[in-house]
């Protein structure tokens, strides 16, 4: 059975392309035969119920999955065209590129402004304190942090509530300027307000940077994405525009979904 | 009669009183109408078996303490004991002569004059075994009769159970405290008899160390008695050199171990690391004096060193070093581990490489359980003894030199105390003095290193 993608896709420049990616814990099979293209201006929903594989398959986009040591991947994913499982491609400029937003705020144990230079600091992003202070002013400017935080960047980014924590870690991901923004259910650990937050930075984000957020929340899906991925049992069942696949879904098994049948 | 038939006693009796509780427990179930009672019959059993026991085992403690006073008592009031010597060694011979051969763990006497004390011996011991005996059955009767007494169709024999349980568990964790406590009081007591012949500045800021056991105990010299050289010996070595040793070895192999080695080698390489943990010191010793410090003598030749010690503290300090490497890898080994995957995954997903993440986010997260772990190895270096007795040398140098001889606070305390001198002169004593300084230092390092630990754990929750 092959995924159903709805043809009236218009936009066809993909920053990452997925073909025929299927991926194995051990014997296993987690995720099967998988081709998506995700699109530079949009966001990207994945959606589906537990154990579907959407994370297992978002995890695949910037090689965290080679921290599982029983995790194979078969099949080609390209950004901007070039091949990221080839045996010459650094991993660490990928996720400099790639960057990952995780589905608990996970701030190292370090003052908030630490925390947001780590990455321009490894990456040599940053050559003195002043240029330091501008990217972590803009990138937390830019996650909506920066006039909650201004006057305590010395305190520790796990002193921050769970939203605050999250869009932290956020503001983490922009600070070493990457092009692809994975998120993984970001806000399950959240309450609505700190959730209504990261939507709408979520919104103000969309055209900056290529995002794809895999989300339990069919209302999240339909209020921050324009396009949908429905995931079930390992398989991509349906692809295309956020509206079509909620107001005219093709396949009965996202229509059952999506009207909370199962899941 | 011993002790231990008495105890052996105590137990059939408390079996006996078991097995009637139970059976008695059974017939309320049998004879209720919902068949059911307050507590199930074993609950009734225990209470019973426990009001028998404990009166019993607390009477047969203090019995063992109390009777081989009386018997000697109603010996020395006998007509036999008239014509013993009035005081002293020879009194006390005789007697214990002639209360190893009446008690038959000797065949015969070897001073005459015991002879006519072994009857009236043996009649004392047997009569207070049969008063010892009849008592534990008394006192187990009565307390079984007692107890079985209460027991009814609507007695809550479990919660009082339980209860007493929890009294005994209570009991037994109060021990080792108690020991604590008891441990620091003697120190204390002895410590304060030392100081009252010593100034404590002497001793606490005189740089000579060389107490003399056969000088007249009641004008002490302070100027011989100054403890620091010691303290900077027990530092240098327990300290300074053996963490030099221990720490970048220890946290070099948590990292691999957690970080790098594939699963299979771990399974090798940690238990093989926890043995090194679990050799006798004394054997550490050895290696210590007669591999590690000849070699390092001669290194030291070799490079044109001549006045080298055979004894040195860096031989000490190395091999120490050694022993700890696994008090620090297994405590960096688990606070390593303890720092949530999350962290790990945050770091490798902005591109960090796994050295990084480790340098940068894994050490500082894990360091106060590393920290902790360091403490707590400093703490049983400076306490350890084989092997600096063994390697370290006598002479109290205050020197930073590593290849010269140097003594510690456990090597003096074995000295002082296994010397000449007489037990209440001041160099005796002042094995006191040193050991309550060392337990001082070791309770505060392991106290700080608990705290550290416990904050560390609150982070994380």
């Amino acid at each position: 059975m092959v995924t159903v993608v709805h043809p009236n896709l218009e936009d066809t420049d993909a920053k990452m392309s997925a073909r025929d990616v299927s991926v194995f814990y051990g014997d296993k099979k987690a995720i099967d035969d998988v081709s998506i293209d995700i699109p530079t201006k949009y966001v990207t929903a994945f959606i589906g119920p537990s154990g579907c594989g959407k994370s297992t398959f978002l995890r695949t986009l910037n090689r965290m999955n080679d921290t599982i040591p029983s995790a194979r991947v078969e099949g080609e994913i390209t950004l901007d065209g070039e091949d990221i499982y080839r045996s010459r491609m650094d991993v660490v400029q990928l996720r400099a590129r790639v960057g990952m937003v995780f589905q608990k705020p996970n701030p190292f144990p370090k003052s908030i402004y630490d925390n947001v230079a780590y990455g321009p600091k490894i990456h040599g992003l940053v050559s003195n304190k002043t240029e330091t202070d501008e990217v972590v002013e803009k990138s937390l400017r830019r996650a909506g942090l920066w006039t909650e935080v201004k006057d305590r960047l010395d305190d520790s980014g796990t002193a921050l509530s769970g939203g605050q924590q999250q869009r932290l870690c956020i503001a983490r991901a922009i600070a070493v300027d990457p092009e692809v923004i994975l998120m993984d259910e970001p806000c399950s650990a959240l309450d609505p307000i700190a959730t209504a937050k990261i939507e709408e930075l979520i919104d103000e984000l969309n055209g900056r940077y290529a995002i794809v957020i895999v989300t339990h929340s069919m209302q999240q899906a339909a209020r921050v994405s324009q396009r949908t991925a429905f995931f079930h049992l390992g398989k991509m069942v349906e692809y295309g525009r956020t509206s079509d696949i909620f107001t005219n879904p093709l396949e009965k098994r996202t229509q059952d979904y999506i009207t909370g049948r199962y899941g | 009669m011993s002790p231990a038939i008495l105890l052996v006693l105590a137990l059939g009796l408390g079996l006996a009183g078991w097995l009637a509780a139970r059976a008695r427990a059974w017939t309320f179930r049998r004879d209720s109408s919902t068949g059911r009672i307050a507590a199930l019959p074993v609950y009734h059993a225990w209470y019973v078996a426990l009001w028998i026991v404990v009166p019993v085992l607390v009477f047969v403690g203090l019995w063992s303490v109390i009777a081989p006073q009386l018997i000697s008592q109603s010996v020395l009031s006998s007509p036999a004991a008239a014509d013993l010597p009035a005081f002293g060694f020879q009194r006390d011979a005789i007697l214990s002569e002639a209360r190893s051969v009446a008690s038959g763990s000797a065949k015969a006497v070897f001073n005459e004059a015991a002879n006519g004390l072994v009857e009236p011996y043996r009649a004392a011991m047997a009569r207070y075994n049969v008063i010892g005996v009849l008592a534990t059955l008394v006192i187990a009767f009565l307390a079984g009769a007692w107890s079985f007494l209460r027991i009814k169709p609507d007695f809550t024999a479990r919660t009082r159970v339980e209860k007493a349980v929890m009294t005994i568990l209570l009991l037994a964790s109060l021990v080792a405290i108690l020991t604590t406590l008891g441990i620091v009081v003697s120190l204390v007591f002895e410590t304060f008899r030392f100081f009252g012949m010593v100034s404590p500045l002497d001793f606490m800021f005189g740089t000579h160390w060389g107490p003399d056991p056969m000088s007249n105990p009641d004008s002490p010299d302070g100027s011989r008695y100054g403890a620091i050289p010691l303290f900077w010996g027990t530092i240098y070595i327990g300290a300074i050199i053996a963490m030099i040793v221990a720490i970048p070895l220890g946290l070099m192999s948590a990292i691999y171990l957690t970080q790098y080695a594939n699963p299979t080698l771990r399974k090798w390489i940690k238990p093989a690391l926890e043995v090194l943990a679990g050799v006798p010191t004394v054997v550490y010793g050895y290696f210590a004096a007669l591999t590690v410090a000849p070699a390092i003598r001669d290194a030291a030749f070799a490079v044109g060193i001549s006045n080298a010690s055979s004894e040195s503290a860096l031989a000490a300090g190395l091999v120490m070093g050694v022993m700890i490497i696994p008090f620090v890898s297994s405590m960096a080994d688990d606070s390593i581990a303890a720092v949530p995957q999350a962290m790990r995954d945050g770091s490798l997903a902005m591109g960090a490489t796994t050295s990084e993440t480790i340098r940068k986010v894994l050490v500082p997260a894990a360091l106060p359980g590393i920290v902790a772990g360091v403490m707590l190895a400093v703490s049983r270096a400076i306490g350890e003894t084989m092997i600096v007795v063994m390697a370290a040398g006598a002479a109290a140098n205050l020197t930073g030199n590593p290849l010269e001889a140097m003594t510690t606070v456990t090597f003096q305390i074995v000295a002082m105390l296994t010397g000449e001198g007489s037990f209440d002169h001041p160099a005796t004593l002042s094995a006191f003095a040193l050991g309550f300084v060392l337990f001082m230092v070791t309770l505060g390092l392991n106290f700080i290193a608990l705290r550290v630990v416990k904050r560390f754990r609150e982070a994380y929750e």
